[in-house]
Order: structure tokens, then C-alpha cells, then sequence
């Protein structure tokens, strides 16, 4: 099987200030997979995600040592421009946050920023990213409604689609399914599981459940490290370490 | 029951402290409106002042109060909004910041007298603005500075990082992440802020004393280097000085009906937009 290597992490510490939240992180990213993380609240596996797109530099106090590469390019090196690594990687996040703009322009919105003025152009993408995050039929005939009227789940769909647009080549989802419903929740999993075959998909998750079913590989995090990293099938049937083992027989998290 | 008893006694007495609130807002509005109320024509709106300001209306008063109100909002929000964008989000988190926005705060807390003196020697003689309406209107301006920040800088906060980070995520710069998404959400409550500066620089009479109000003029300001009448200063004039003061008086009461109503009108149009603004977001 020819696993090519999307992203990569290579020695990775991060602090928020003196706390250490990572320690000696390495992990690669397959293209065209999912890979999941799991682990108990707080073991570090949001922050970790989030070194993938720059989000963390937001917070202020923090520094990250170690490197992380997009293909061949160091994405934290001082050389690097955020905003053009943001347009390669793009985020779910844990809280559906559409913008308090009409479901249209929620889309269309990352496609103006990166420049697309062609106005026929951006309603063929609106279009097809909702519809490729399974919405449209929801919302074909309401474009110009507040996305704050949408329902939770189909706000996370919305969200979904407006990464979509701006056509990354990595998506992160950041515990995408935590405040929905589980219908809502089934929806987006097999919506991952269709978008793999355009993108990178890295998944943060504490429900187990939840990694295998849409995940390839799977890493699980405790206190900051990454303790087993592997297929999915042998971090959930043969665990190496007697703490993967006890976190996913539900023995604590 | 003793427990009931003590609690009733307890929303009793917030229940008279509310009372005694709007008694108070009450007696103003109708005090002013039963003596000023008798004055009130179409020819009080529309015509000059004549017969040392005996007869004849305030037309002139109130297109001198409306214009230096303008002013002074035009030159104050956009420095304002500027100000509190780069407090809220582009300075770095340090000492300087701290001691800027303290004394931000405290330029709130000076005397609006001050502000007027401040004004005659700054705009009046330094930069030889003269007594008028941009004079006045730059020092009101200065007056509304700290409500209009401080109000963008409650509303630039209360927008949820959330949204500010979805922004950044489709690989907007922060710029246009300001500019499209946080400035747009952050609209109504800074809004807020102007109402609310409207208000109070409608009715300052202080700072104009000696920067923009004359007692009397002949008709209307014909530039913004015009001395102007103003509604505060007028009702202030008419009550002090003239050679009528029974007639004046009526007179005065009416302006205050007019100062009153014309700040509520200006209230309510940026209620009506705030509220449309809202309900476009959803």
C-alpha cells in the first residue's frame, strides 16, 4: 500500500507558558486517510491539532518547539506566512461558528478573501461545496437567511462546506461532532469518510466509537504524550501500551 | 414564613427604588413638557428669533445644535473606532496599553468645562479656528472620545473568538478578518456607544461656551467657521441674561422640549438602525 506522507511532526514540544502541554510529539499524516486522535480531556490532543494550521499562535504566551511539515515545507518556520499555510489546512471546529452572515455568503466568504471575484465562479462553488457537505438540499432555497437560523448540525455541515470552498488540500476537525445530536453526528461521519478521497483528514475525538469508525489511523494521547500511534484496527484489537489498552476498555477518560 | 416575609419586604424595596426612578425621569418630562408645550408652533421650528428673542422661533438654534452634534460625531467615531481597534486588537498586551487605556478612561472623567477651556485655547486661538462650529464640534468630539472607545471596545470584545478563528482558518489575514467578519458583528454595540454619545454631546453646553455658541446671530451659520446658536447654551442665555425675562422664560422651556425631543428622535432612529442591523443577523 503506498502511504504518502501529507504532514508531518517531528520532536514537537508546546508550552502555554511554562505548562508543557506536548512532549517529544511525532507523528506522521497519511494523504487521503484519517487519522484520529484520542484521549481523556485536556491530554493535549486539541492543542496538537491545532500546530497543524498556526491556530495556537493566537494564543498568546505559548511556544512550540520541534517542526511540523506540510509535504516538504516546515509550516512553523518564521519564513512562512500563517495566512498561506491556512489556505492549504483547513479547520473544523468543536463548536459550529458559522459567521452571522446569510448561509451564502458564509461560503463565499473564504473565496473572496483568497481573491475570487468572478461572481458565476463563486455561485458554482457555493453550490457544490454545499452540496458535497450534504446541505444543500436543506438550504438551496433559503441562501440568503442568516446561517444563525440553521439547526446545530446542519450549522456544522454549513461549516464543513465553507472549508470546502477554499479547496485545502488537509482538513482538521477538532471534536466536530461534541455538541451534536447522533443523527447529526452519523451524517458528518460518513461525510468524512466521502471526503477522504480529496483530502487529508486529521480528526480529534474522545469518542472511541467515533475513531473507528471513520479513522484509518489512530493515536492516542495521554498527559501530553503520544503514547501508541498506529492502524486503527491494531490500536483497537492489540494495543501495545497497557494505557491504550485501559483507556479504550473504558477503564478511565 | 419568615423566610417569605423577608423576601417580599426585599423585592418591595427594589420595587420602590423603581419607582422612584422613573418618578424622577417622569416629573423631568413632565415638567418640561407643561411649561415648554405652550410655545410650541410650526413657526417655533421654522423662523428666526426677533424682537431680542422675544418673538418669532428657534429654526436657527436647531440647525446650530444639529450641526455641531454632527461634527463632532464625524470627527469622533472614525478616530474612536480606530483607537479602539488597534487597543483591542493590535497592541501588544503591555504596560503602555494598560496606561492608555486608564487614561482613556479618566479623559471620561474630566469635567466638561475643562473640555471647553481646553477647546478655546487649542482650537479658538492655536490654531486660529475662532469661536466656531468646528471648534466646538472638535471639542465635543474630544468629550465624546472615551464613551464612543470604551463602547467599540466592549463590542469589539464581545465578539466570540470563535468566529474571529474560522476567519483566520479559511486564510483570511487579520485585517480582513477585522474589516469583514469582527467589525460587521461588532456593528450594533458600537452603535450603542454612539447613541449614547449623541445624547450627551447634544446637551453639553459647557465645552461650546467658549468655543462655538454665540447668545445671538443674525439667521443661519453660512460656514463651519460660523459662530452658531446652540439649544443648551440658548436655554442657558435666555434664562441669565435679555432685558425679558418672563417672556424668555416660556421661551426657554420650550427649547428645553425641543433639546429633549430632538434627542430623543436622534436615540431612535440609531435604535431603529441598531435593531435592523440585528435582525439581519439573525
Amino acid at each position: 500500500m503506498d502511504n504518502k506522507i501529507k504532514m508531518q511532526a517531528k520532536n514537537v514540544d508546546f508550552f502555554y507558558g511554562k505548562n508543557q502541554a506536548l512532549k517529544n510529539v511525532s507523528l506522521d499524516v497519511y494523504a487521503n486517510k484519517v487519522t484520529a486522535m484520542i484521549g481523556p480531556s485536556g491530554c493535549g490532543k486539541s492543542t496538537f491539532i491545532r500546530l497543524f494550521n498556526r491556530m495556537n499562535e493566537l494564543v498568546p504566551h505559548t511556544t512550540l518547539d520541534g517542526a511540523i511539515f506540510l509535504d516538504d515545507l516546515e509550516i512553523n518556520s518564521p519564513l512562512v506566512d500563517a495566512v498561506d499555510i491556512r489556505r492549504r489546512v483547513g479547520m473544523v471546529f468543536q463548536k459550529p461558528n458559522p459567521f452571522p452572515k446569510t448561509i451564502f455568503e458564509n461560503i463565499s466568504y473564504g473565496l473572496k478573501v483568497n481573491g475570487i471575484k468572478d461572481k458565476a465562479f463563486i455561485e458554482q462553488k457555493v453550490e457544490d461545496s454545499l452540496k458535497k457537505a450534504v446541505i444543500w438540499g436543506e438550504v438551496k432555497d433559503r441562501l440568503n437567511d442568516s446561517a444563525l437560523k440553521l439547526s446545530g448540525g446542519q450549522q456544522q455541515r454549513l461549516c464543513i462546506a465553507r472549508c470546502l470552498a477554499v479547496e485545502t488540500e488537509v482538513i482538521l476537525f477538532d471534536e466536530p461532532c461534541a455538541s451534536l445530536d447522533p443523527i447529526s453526528t452519523a451524517k458528518i461521519e460518513e461525510l468524512i469518510l466521502e471526503l477522504k478521497k480529496d483530502y487529508s483528514i486529521v480528526i480529534v475525538t474522545h469518542n472511541m466509537q467515533q475513531a473507528a469508525r471513520v479513522s484509518d489511523y489512530t493515536g492516542f494521547f495521554f498527559l501530553g504524550e503520544l503514547v501508541e500511534f498506529g492502524k486503527t484496527q491494531d490500536i483497537f484489537t492489540a494495543p501495545k501500551d497497557k494505557r491504550t489498552e485501559a483507556y479504550i476498555t473504558g477503564r478511565f477518560g | 414564613m419568615k423566610k417569605d416575609f423577608s423576601q417580599n419586604l426585599g423585592f418591595l424595596g427594589l420595587f420602590l427604588c423603581m419607582i422612584i426612578t422613573l418618578l424622577s425621569l417622569g416629573s423631568i418630562i413632565y415638567f418640561i413638557v407643561v411649561r415648554g408645550f405652550g410655545v410650541l408652533s410650526w413657526n417655533f421650528f421654522t423662523q428666526v428669533p426677533y424682537s431680542a428673542m422675544t418673538k418669532g422661533g428657534i429654526a436657527p438654534v436647531i440647525v446650530g445644535t444639529l450641526y455641531i452634534t454632527l461634527g463632532a460625531i464625524i470627527f469622533a467615531l472614525p478616530l474612536g473606532l480606530a483607537c479602539a481597534i488597534y487597543l483591542c486588537e493590535y497592541s501588544p498586551k503591555s504596560i503602555v496599553v494598560n496606561i492608555i487605556r486608564i487614561s482613556i478612561n479618566n479623559l471620561a472623567g474630566v469635567p466638561s468645562v475643562v473640555f471647553g477651556l481646553f477647546g478655546l485655547a487649542v482650537f479658538v486661538k492655536f490654531f486660529g479656528f475662532g469661536v466656531s462650529i468646528l471648534s466646538g464640534s472638535l471639542t465635543l468630539g474630544i468629550l465624546a472620545l472615551p464613551m464612543i472607545i470604551s463602547s467599540a471596545q466592549e463590542a469589539l470584545i464581545a465578539v466570540p473568538q470563535s468566529i474571529r478563528e474560522a476567519s483566520l482558518s479559511l486564510g483570511a489575514t487579520k485585517w480582513e478578518t477585522i474589516k469583514n467578519i469582527v467589525l460587521p458583528t461588532a456593528l450594533p454595540g458600537i452603535l450603542t456607544g454612539v447613541i449614547l454619545s449623541i445624547g450627551r454631546v447634544a446637551g453639553e453646553t459647557a465645552p461650546i461656551l467658549f468655543t462655538a455658541a454665540a447668545f445671538y446671530t443674525r439667521g443661519y451659520p453660512n460656514s463651519i467657521f460660523s459662530e452658531v446658536m446652540a439649544l443648551p447654551y440658548h436655554i442657558y442665555a435666555l434664562m441669565t441674561e435679555g432685558a425679558h425675562p418672563d417672556q424668555q422664560r416660556a421661551i426657554a422651556y420650550g427649547c428645553s422640549l425641543v433639546l429633549l425631543l430632538l434627542v430623543l428622535f436622534i436615540s431612535a432612529f440609531a435604535i431603529y438602525l441598531r435593531q435592523r442591523q440585528r435582525s439581519s443577523y439573525g
